[in-house]
Formats: structure tokens, C-alpha cells, sequence
């Protein structure tokens, strides 16, 4: 084979092709996958890139598969992680394995009982998961949530700290209209006992794509904290809900703002829809501007 | 190739340097058609003998040296290269002058830069470019934008006048991106590109220069509203999507759950 300079050898090639799979927008990750083995021409690489690639991009994504029996969706998560591509549902206590690379569950067995939180824990964690369940149907069209337990799930009793996480997970792709998007959510709750405390830490991130004839995204990033106190797993489930339910709502109304101060404040910073004077710019008096450059005094400077 | 422009159009326009330099590695090929076709953020570099900068793009390339349109000097210093003629180039010189006060006047700030060279068909080519930095450490006048960019480039192909009328076709392509931080908001971040096009028979009666920075100047007015309204404006309406306001909410019936 001739060695050119610019010839990539397979590393190479791998990484760039997981470059592409991990850096897919929302919801486009199998029509990046189709025009990538067409650049890449090389299947070996490529299957190699996508066993890499798909589950940690799946994993962040929050995507959202059907179960097999289509009784529901299974959200895929690293904090729902069993083993490699097998995943929990606490709600339906069962466990799906995922072909991540074609995205789809492929099989689904009961949990046993060590990989299901204590009863004490999970006192807390359904009650937090039907409220999160109502929330979650009344704020978004299609949202899919869940409530996982990642620290102390075997937590016998009082007298010690746990930590639960809410994550939601709400996706809306229109390829037809080339127009992607989703938003994310993840709120881990400590559950303090010691200090008789909850604490509330969210991460919120949104994003959106737009395409037709053109290439537009969106990336918007939250961060927020609040706390509440201890008390019994229905009443922390309600003052949970409602703190998210709370930040959300505010967020969004932030991200409104945002976009209203668009076209008369923000862009302005980049190119003024007008100049100062509120006229277009002269152009039939170039022959003076070529003479003198006292023009630009008297088109006006700063404010 | 046409896989390659997929790619392009889906890959975040903030990646688009990493992704159009793995294309190239992948495809050294097809390098060419894709430097041609693929929109990449300007870049500058300074004209030492008049201390102002110039916009380097492949209209002022020859080899590896970029010709400043200040000085009409090649950096690095280059033989046997290429220029516009000297009627040509007064029109650039003058074009460049005019297209500076412009953009101050819409960009307070930036830098622009014009190039011209005569085409095989009696006509001329010119490209006329603008970037700007309107982040708030950059030349952003209100301090809106942890971050901010605008990238503008406008090539109009002149055709030979017949009859005093010249037909001109411009293309134009924007590049744009906007970060806003602060504490109770977080990241917000928008970034796009798009390209149009637009045809004109003109009389020359009022110079080419004027021709031609109307019809710029009626572009980005255009660009600069559809990436508002349009594009921007729908991501807004997918986040809304998304996740509903909450007037909006409380107005749906509650679902039950079963």
C-alpha cells in the first residue's frame, strides 16, 4: 500500500469516525452513522468506532427505547447501568439489554433481587417517581422519567445518608421538517439524614437543530441547587417535585427571555439591523468618501 | 462527497474546523470540492507596513502567501505573483475605504477586507468579507456576549457590460455564533451558517461599487433577519415544543395516568 503522507492508518480512522458518532446532534446519530460509512468506505472501522461510540453517546444522550413488549419506555442512563448494555427499570423492576448500536431493547428479564433498591430506599424512590410521573405528564407532550438510586440502595433503615437521581428525558425530532431537538434533566437529591436535609443539585441542558437550508443549533447548559428538609417519602416526593417543577418552569422562562432580547439587544453586539442614522448606508455619495474621511464624523459615532 | 456535505450540515457549526479537517484526511481527494464548499470562520493577519489587518481567504492566496489589500503586498513576500490589474485595483482600493465606513457603521467594529481579480469572461470578480468579534473582551459595544462571532463573506461575479447594464450574481455566506452566561440563566449559545444567492441586472450608471453594496447591503439585512426569525426562531419554538410554557400547560387537559 502506498504511504502517502496523508494516508490515515486505522486508529486514525477509528477516532475520527467516533469523533462524528460522539459529536451528532439530538436524534441524528443514525443519519450521521449512514453518511459516515459512505466517507469512511471501510466497514471494519467503522463497526469498531460504533461499538465505541454508540453507548457512551447513547448514555448521554438520555435516549429513551421501547420495551420489547411495548408496555413502556426504558430510559438509558449511566446511572441505570447494570452491566454493559444491560439496563434497569425500577419501576417496572425489570432489566432490558440494548443493541446500542441500533438502538433497540433486544431482550428483558425480571431484576433480581440485589440489583433492586432495599424496601426502605424504595419507599422513597417510588413515591419521588409517582410524583415525578405526574409532573412529568402534565409539563412535557412526550417526556420519559425515571428515579434511580446511585448511592446506599441497600440502606437497611434510618441512620444513614442516600442519594437518589430524577432524570427526564423529552426528545422531538421532525426530520421531514429538519428540525431536531431535546431537552435533559437531571436532578440528584442527597438525602441527608444526619443533618435531616435534602439536597437538590439539577443540571438542565436543551438543545435544538435546525437545517433547511442552512445549519442553526442551540446548546443551553443549567445549573441549580436548592434543599429542602427530611421528612417522609411522600411529603419528600411532593417538595421535590415541586422545587423541579419549580427550576424548570423558571428556566424555561429564561430561555424565553434570551431569545426575545435576540433581535434588538444581543445580536446588536454582532451587526445592527440599521446604522445610527436609521438610514441605509449611502452608497451614491461613495465619490465624496473617496475625498475626504470626515464622512465618517458625519454619519454619526458612538450612540 | 455528497455523504461528506451531509456530515457537514449536521455536525455543530462550532466543529466545523475539526470536521472539515478529518473530511480532508479522510478524503484527500476530494479536497478541493470540499475547501470550495464548506464554510470555514476567516481568519486574519496583519500588514506589518500599514499596521492594519486583512482577511485571508483563497481571492487574495497565492501559494502560501495572502495578498493585504492595504498595501497591494504579498506576506510572506512572494515572486511572480499574482495581481489585480492597476484600473482594478483603484476600483479595490476605493472599495475597500468605502466598505470600512460601511461596516463601522453596522458593526461598530470588525474588520473587512475586498478583493478583486479580472475572470476569463471581460467581467471581474469581487469578494468582499467582514468578521467581527462582539464578544465583550472583543468590540461587543453592550457586553451582551461571553462570546460572539460574525463571519460575512460576499462574492459577486460582475459580468461585461452590454449596454451600460452589468449583471451581477452575489453569493453570499454567514457564519455566526452567540453565547450569553450568567447565573441565573446559565449557557445559552446559538451558531449557524447559511448561504444564499442573489442575481441582478443593473445600470452602470451609478458606478459598480454602488451596485454592489446595495445588493450586500439588502443581503445581510435579509440573512441577518432569517437567522433572527427563522432559524433561530425555530429552535425557540422547539424548545417550546419540548417543554411547553406553562400558560400554555395549564390550558391542556391533565392527562390520566393509568
Amino acid at each position: 500500500m502506498a504511504e502517502e503522507e496523508c494516508e490515515l492508518n486505522e486508529k486514525q480512522k477509528r477516532e475520527i469516525a467516533k469523533w462524528f458518532l460522539l459529536n451528532s446532534p439530538a436524534g441524528e446519530i443514525q443519519y450521521i452513522a449512514k453518511d459516515l460509512r459512505s466517507v469512511l468506505n471501510d466497514e471494519k472501522v467503522y463497526n469498531e468506532a460504533a461499538s465505541e461510540a454508540f453507548p457512551l453517546y447513547n448514555k448521554s444522550h438520555l435516549i429513551f427505547l421501547e420495551l420489547p413488549n411495548r408496555s413502556g419506555d426504558v430510559l438509558v442512563t449511566s446511572y441505570n447501568e447494570l452491566e454493559e448494555n444491560e439496563f434497569l427499570d425500577p419501576r417496572t423492576a425489570l432489566v432490558v439489554t440494548v443493541d446500542h448500536v441500533k438502538q433497540v431493547c433486544t431482550d428483558v428479564r425480571p431484576a433480581a433481587d440485589e440489583e433492586l433498591s432495599s424496601p426502605y430506599i424504595e419507599e422513597f424512590r417510588c413515591a419521588l417517581d409517582a410524583e415525578m410521573l405526574k409532573y412529568v405528564a402534565e409539563a412535557y407532550p412526550k417526556g420519559i422519567c425515571s428515579v434511580y438510586c446511585v448511592d446506599g440502595k441497600d440502606v437497611e433503615g434510618p441512620g444513614s445518608n442516600f442519594e437518589l437521581v430524577v432524570v427526564i428525558s423529552a426528545a422531538k425530532n421532525s426530520p421531514q421538517n429538519f428540525c431536531n431537538g431535546s431537552w435533559r434533566s437531571v436532578w440528584n437529591i442527597e438525602f441527608k439524614e444526619d443533618v435531616q436535609m435534602l439536597e437538590v443539585r439539577g443540571k438542565l441542558q436543551v438543545g435544538a437543530h435546525y437545517y433547511e437550508e442552512g445549519n442553526v443549533q442551540l446548546d443551553a447548559k443549567h445549573e441549580c441547587k436548592d434543599a429542602t428538609i427530611f421528612q417522609a417519602p411522600d411529603d419528600c416526593a411532593i417538595s421535590i417535585a415541586n422545587i423541579i417543577r419549580h427550576h424548570e418552569a423558571e428556566y424555561l422562562e429564561s430561555l424565553e427571555a434570551s431569545y426575545s432580547n435576540l433581535p434588538d439587544t444581543t445580536f446588536k453586539d454582532l451587526r445592527r439591523k440599521l446604522p445610527v442614522t436609521r438610514t441605509q448606508f449611502p452608497w451614491h455619495n461613495t465619490l465624496q468618501f473617496s475625498l475626504t474621511r470626515d464622512i465618517q464624523k458625519e454619519l454619526g459615532i458612538d450612540k | 462527497m455528497e455523504a461528506a456535505m451531509g456530515l457537514m450540515r449536521r455536525i455543530h457549526p462550532k466543529q466545523s474546523e475539526t470536521a472539515l479537517s478529518a473530511l480532508l484526511s479522510l478524503l484527500p481527494h476530494h479536497s478541493s470540492d470540499l475547501l470550495s464548499q464548506v464554510d470555514q470562520p476567516l481568519q486574519v493577519l496583519c500588514d506589518l507596513e500599514s499596521g492594519k489587518e486583512y482577511i485571508l481567504c483563497e481571492y487574495n492566496r497565492d501559494a502560501d502567501s495572502y495578498r493585504s489589500p492595504w498595501s497591494n503586498k504579498y506576506y510572506p513576500p512572494l515572486e511572480d505573483a499574482l495581481y489585480p490589474s492597476s484600473e482594478l485595483r483603484k476600483l479595490e482600493v476605493e472599495a475597500n475605504e468605502v466598505f470600512s465606513i460601511y461596516r463601522d457603521q453596522y458593526y461598530e467594529g470588525g474588520i473587512s477586507s475586498v478583493y478583486m481579480w479580472e475572470d476569463d469572461n471581460e467581467g471581474f470578480v469581487a469578494c468582499f468579507l467582514i468578521k467581527k468579534d462582539g464578544s465583550k473582551t472583543g468590540q461587543g459595544r453592550r457586553g451582551h456576549l461571553q462570546e460572539g462571532a460574525w463571519d460575512a463573506i460576499h462574492v459577486i461575479e460582475v459580468g461585461a457590460e452590454e449596454e451600460s447594464i452589468a449583471h451581477y450574481c452575489l453569493t453570499s455566506t454567514i457564519m455566526l455564533s452567540l453565547t450569553t452566561n450568567d447565573e441565573s440563566s446559565g449557557t445559552f449559545s446559538l451558531s449557524g451558517s447559511i448561504r444564499r444567492q442573489m442575481n441582478m441586472d443593473l445600470s452602470v450608471a451609478d458606478g459598480h461599487l454602488c451596485n454592489m453594496g446595495r445588493m450586500i447591503e439588502e443581503m445581510e439585512g435579509k440573512l441577518r433577519n432569517s437567522l433572527d426569525q427563522v432559524y433561530f426562531g425555530k429552535t425557540k419554538e422547539m424548545v417550546c415544543t419540548l417543554r411547553p410554557p406553562s400558560e400554555v400547560v395549564l390550558r391542556l387537559p391533565t392527562a390520566d395516568m393509568p
